[in-house]
């Protein structure tokens, strides 16, 4: 029986260590297996017995590309359980801060890590060669984002200005202000790189998915909104752990999840735009149309092009959350901790990111649970190479390993943050 | 102290400008930025900058009549303590080097993007300092604090004799 393996050791142009492996057998698909086998991390465990104030700056560490995702999971857990709500000026600092976090994050996976496999070009290095100008374009919005995760933040890359109840320091109106010429230019930019990654050559590739993802009544989800599928899962954060399980598989340091009852779930650019279509701001949905994006989108190797309507989004709120900010009065809500359970769900720019913190009276840290977007995707991920390869054995190994890495990148995953744990093989025999 | 082979060159209208690049609550990693500071005192006329190595945010520093240094921890594995001098305009700065990744885009990548883009400035030369501790910490390794003095004079010499060349 002859036996073909596709390997890929190493995955490229993902954050963190994982790998691929398919193997064929008798020209049947006989397994494919997305292993993630970054070393275990366990930040959850050195979490307990660190006081609650410490559990931002201390997940804020887990990802350098996506740090905000973890600041208010973390952040919105503790106030759920000291009964906090923060004044409307704080909630719009965080949201615009996520803002650029999805700024510099899908830019970045866009034009540097995405783009290149539809060009087939080895990375992003070689494709300036040919598009100078969209790679220049796409380094200016992706310093404008860093700009405003700066301002907020503090820096760039790990933020350290956010604290429970709000932020140590927030920023002046004139400083606020001294952004907006950069963020008007990045709107128009955004609108340019969709029509960029519109022009790509795009494998027909439509699938069945459960979408997960954060709803709010009134605005496209970042920091807040009930947890719901397209599958009828309506319920509140706190309730996650209920309606999504994890398991563990051997290939993997990275836990599996699965709805609970059902089959696996989506998360991500996919899931957050075809359940919120509504909430997308004017620019947003005119550069969807144009793109010739319906309402929903189910084939992910068009993630690029969500991603870069979700790109015009963030920029158009930016704008929206300068011009209308005021400096609050205090830039945090003190908060006394008291023993109990909270849960934080956030959109990261790859989909939810969930915390859950229990603490005692004195806001020591009794136990915690934080599960990544990646981790949540990878067995879609999975699923997503058993429908692509199967009708595509007779294809060459090269171009099968391509496209396979090309679909991985469809989830823009990021390894090292859901490395509880990549590396492809094909193995035809 | 000895002149590099191959000194900055000097030209009208840029800056000399020193980019210190790391965490300096990363034990080794401070190793750029404290290079970085003592520069600011002890050359008058060189501009300092803090990096956290992010590289859209790196290419957006200089300006292409500018004269640069990079300064910055890296691991290759050399003893701790080692300095590479890499000139960019003589050598590709190899990725594996440098002890930092936001998803492959940091110091290397955006040295041979701006090479590709056309937008490197004048002169730039990598000073790699091998470092051997990377954990949370505010204090440096004595391999690596110990030629901290000697990379500050040989930046310092390289900006001296660019302005002797003037």
């Amino acid at each position: 029986m002859r036996t073909r393996t596709i390997n890929v050791d190493y995955l490229a142009r993902v954050e963190g260590e994982g790998a691929l492996r398919i193997d064929i057998k008798g020209g049947r698909l006989d397994d494919v297996k997305f292993r993630i086998f970054e070393p275990p991390r366990f930040f959850e465990a050195f979490l307990r017995g660190r006081n609650y104030t410490e559990a931002p700056d201390i997940t804020a560490r887990i990802c350098g590309i996506c740090p905000v995702a973890y600041l208010m999971g973390a952040v919105h857990a503790m106030e759920m359980i000291g009964g906090v709500t923060v004044p409307t000026p704080i909630r719009n600092l965080r949201r615009l801060l996520y803002c650029g976090e999805w700024i510099e994050s899908h830019i970045l996976h866009m034009a540097m890590l995405h783009a290149p496999d539809f060009l087939k070009y080895p990375d992003a290095i070689a494709m300036a060669q040919d598009h100078p100008d969209e790679v220049k374009m796409a380094l200016k919005l992706k310093k404008i984002g860093n700009d405003v995760m700066k301002l907020l933040g503090g820096r760039e890359i790990h933020p350290i200005n956010v604290r429970v109840g709000g932020f140590y320091r927030v920023p002046t109106r004139r400083e606020m202000r001294a952004m907006m010429d950069d963020l008007k230019w990045a709107l128009d930019a955004s609108i340019k790189m969709v029509k960029f990654v519109t022009s790509l050559p795009f494998l027909e590739f439509e699938q069945d998915y459960e979408f997960v993802c954060l709803k709010h009544p009134d605005e496209y989800p970042l920091n807040e909104g009930r947890l719901v599928s397209n599958n009828g899962m309506d319920v509140p954060i706190s309730e996650y752990d209920a309606v999504l399980i994890e398991k563990h598989v051997p290939h993997s340091t990275a836990l599996h999840t699965y709805v609970n009852g059902g089959g696996t779930c989506h998360v991500g650019p996919l899931a957050r735009y075809s359940i919120n279509y509504d909430q997308l701001t004017p620019l947003a949905k005119e550069a969807a149309k144009d793109a010739g994006l319906g309402e929903t989108c189910r084939n992910p190797f068009q993630s690029i092009i969500v991603r870069g309507v979700e790109t015009v989004f963030a920029c158009e709120e930016a704008i929206r959350l300068v011009e209308e900010y005021e400096e609050p009065d205090r830039p945090f809500v003190q908060m006394e901790p008291r023993a109990g359970t909270g849960y934080g769900c956030t959109e990261a720019p790859r989909g939810i990111c969930y915390h859950r913190y229990t603490i005692d009276d004195a806001g020591l840290i009794q136990d915690a649970k934080i599960v990544s977007p990646t981790a949540v995707n990878q067995k879609v991920i999975e699923k997503d190479l058993w429908h692509y390869v199967e009708p595509n054995l007779d294809r060459p190994d090269d171009e099968l390993q391509w496209e396979c890495e090309q679909a991985i990148r469809n989830y823009d995953p990021c390894i090292s943050c859901s490395a509880h744990f990549l590396k492809l093989e094909v193995n035809r025999s | 102290m000895t002149l590099p082979e191959k000194a900055v060159p000097d030209v009208d209208g840029g800056r000399r400008l020193v980019i210190g690049v790391g965490n300096v609550y990363r034990c080794d990693d401070a190793v750029g930025v404290v290079v970085a500071r003592r520069l600011r005192n002890r050359c008058r006329g060189v501009c300092v900058a803090e990096a956290s190595g992010e590289g859209a945010s790196l290419m957006a520093l200089w300006r292409a009549e500018d004269d640069v240094v990079i300064v910055d921890a890296v691991r290759s594995g050399a003893s701790a303590g080692v300095v590479h001098r890499l000139d960019a305009h003589v050598e590709p700065i190899p990725s594996a080097f440098f002890n930092y990744s936001t998803h492959a885009f940091s110091v290397a990548e955006a040295i041979e993007m701006a090479r590709v883009l056309g937008t490197l400035p004048r002169a730039l030369v990598v000073y790699g300092i091998e470092g051997s501790r990377f954990e949370a910490g505010d204090v440096m390794s004595s391999a690596v604090s110990g030629v901290v003095d000697d990379v500050v004079e040989r930046i310092a010499g390289e900006f001296a004799f660019s302005a002797s060349e003037r």
